[in-house]
Parts: C-alpha cells; sequence; structure tokens
C-alpha cells in the first residue's frame, strides 16, 4: 500500500485518484471514530462528508507536521463538536469514579485473586481463536462508553501515538491513560464472559 | 500511594490496575520494578497481562466497514466539481 505522505503529494498536485484513494482508506475508520463523538449514524455521515469537503478545501495547507491520520482525525472531531448535536448528550466523565478493571468479588478480602482468570491460549497461538477475539472485540467495542471508546478506538484500533490521542481530544496523559485502562479492562472483561458461556 | 500498606508486595487486585500504567511506561521505576517481581511469580496475574496484550492485539485487527461504491462516487464527484472550481 502506498505511504499516506505519497498520497498527499499526488493530492496536492490535484491527483483524482488520490483523494479517491484517501477516501477508501480512510472513510470507514473516520465514520467509525465519529459514531463516539454523535449520536446518530446519520449524523456521523454528514460529520465525515464535512471532513473531505475540509480536505478537499484544505490539502495545501497540511504541511505533514503530523500523521495524515491524526490530521484527519482532528478535522473530524473538531466538525463533530461544532454540529452542537453533542451539548446535550455530552456527560462529563468522572475519572475519580471507582471503576476497577475486575470485579472486586473477583479477589479475597486480602487483595489476592479468588477466581483468577482461566487461561485463554493453550500453548500454540490458534489462529481460528484469535480470529474469534477479533470478532468479538468488533461488537463489543460499540458498547464502551464514548470517552473510553473514542480512546481505545484512536490508541488500539487506529495505532495513534497517546500525544496524538491527548492532542485530538484536549485531554491530559493522565486521563488518557485512565481511560484506555477503563475501555481496555471492560474489554477483556467481555471477552472473559464471552469465553465463559462456550 | 498504592503501596503504602505494604511496601514491597503487591496483591493481585491493585497489580491489575497497573497493568496499562506498566504497558504505557508510566509507572515509577521502584513500581515497576515490583509489579515485574509479582509477575514473575504471580502466574494469575501474568495471564491478566497476558490477555489484555490479546486484547489490544485484536482490537488492532478490527476492520472498519468497507466503503460503498455510491458513497465513494459521491465524495470522488465532490472533489471534481471543486478541482473545476
Ligand atoms: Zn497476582
Amino acid at each position: 500500500m502506498e505511504a499516506d505522505a505519497e498520497l498527499v503529494v499526488r493530492l496536492q498536485a490535484g491527483d483524482e485518484t488520490a483523494f479517491a484513494e484517501l477516501v477508501e482508506r480512510y472513510h470507514g475508520p473516520l465514520l467509525r471514530l465519529a459514531r463516539a463523538f454523535v449520536p446518530s449514524r446519520a449524523v456521523a455521515e454528514e460529520v465525515v462528508q464535512d471532513v473531505w469537503l475540509g480536505v478537499v478545501r484544505g490539502i495545501e495547507r497540511f504541511e505533514g507536521r503530523s500523521s495524515l491520520k491524526t490530521w484527519l482525525f482532528r478535522i473530524m472531531v473538531n466538525r463533530a463538536r461544532s454540529t452542537g448535536v453533542r451539548e446535550h448528550r455530552e456527560t462529563p466523565v468522572d475519572l475519580t469514579a471507582a471503576e476497577p478493571a475486575v470485579a472486586s468479588g473477583r479477589f479475597t478480602s486480602g487483595g489476592q485473586w479468588a477466581r483468577p482468570p482461566a487461561p485463554w491460549a493453550d500453548g500454540a497461538e490458534d489462529r481460528i481463536e484469535a480470529k474469534a477475539l477479533v470478532g468479538h472485540i468488533a461488537a463489543f467495542l460499540g458498547t464502551l462508553p464514548e470517552a473510553q471508546r473514542r480512546v481505545v478506538l484512536m490508541r488500539d484500533v487506529e495505532g495513534l501515538a497517546p500525544a496524538e490521542v491527548c492532542a485530538i481530544l484536549d485531554i491530559t496523559e493522565a486521563n488518557q491513560r485512565v481511560l484506555l485502562h477503563r475501555g481496555r479492562s471492560r474489554l477483556r472483561c467481555l471477552l472473559e464472559a464471552e469465553r465463559g458461556k462456550s | 500511594m498504592l503501596f503504602r500498606r505494604r511496601r514491597r508486595d503487591l496483591v493481585c487486585q491493585l497489580a491489575v490496575e497497573l497493568i496499562t500504567d506498566y504497558l504505557e511506561g508510566a509507572l515509577l521505576p521502584d513500581d515497576r520494578a515490583r509489579l515485574e517481581v509479582h509477575l514473575a511469580v504471580c502466574p494469575h496475574c501474568a495471564e491478566y497481562l497476558a490477555q489484555i496484550r490479546a486484547t489490544i492485539a485484536a482490537a488492532g485487527s478490527v476492520d472498519a466497514e468497507a466503503l460503498a461504491p455510491d458513497v465513494r462516487d459521491e465524495l470522488v464527484g465532490l472533489y471534481r466539481r471543486w478541482q473545476q472550481g
């Protein structure tokens, strides 16, 4: 796959196929992330459409100081926030509220495991197993509280660096880690419960 | 702060709360060392860490929804109109 930087050069030269390639690459990820900011799919689609309009108009101003992906996500988040639709639903994240990584009932009063996690992998990596895991995660991501979902999507799904995520969301590194911790912990718990069913 | 109760030992319930800071390289050296000692002697917390790592790896393999051809055509049309000004 062609590097983003090369696509940008072609796009800045007015190459339509570069734009088509960019849309192919990032429309899905942008839409997925937008859903963690706005209340409906329809609004998310409008926001992403707006992002592409911004790209068409603003690609000349892209200087490559951030990655293209980060630039696109930042535009998306700004557009999503300016729709105003969010304001009614946005609830502040309580970072001090206790949300244990693992339910306290799993531990003894002394803090040792009473019901430890059952091993997931038996020896060699099982490819079918790994595929099932990905399928479940895809579904569980949508159940995460929005603040956690935003961070997990950008960090673990899209592979952005912590500093990039902090800049896009305008949050501190410490808060970013709390949200990441809660999101990852929740996903693991959901996967564990899913495995317990079979 | 988490270690004030026991200076040397780390209980499992606290260990699992440190996993993200550990993976992010955000623990102080002493705390990191204590967690690593715990992980070396506690198979359950070691398994927990392995599961968190598997969770992260699986998240990195989740594909986004494929682009519908009509959406692509619409967006390329938008680009074309802008180019033609
Ligand atoms: Zn332990």
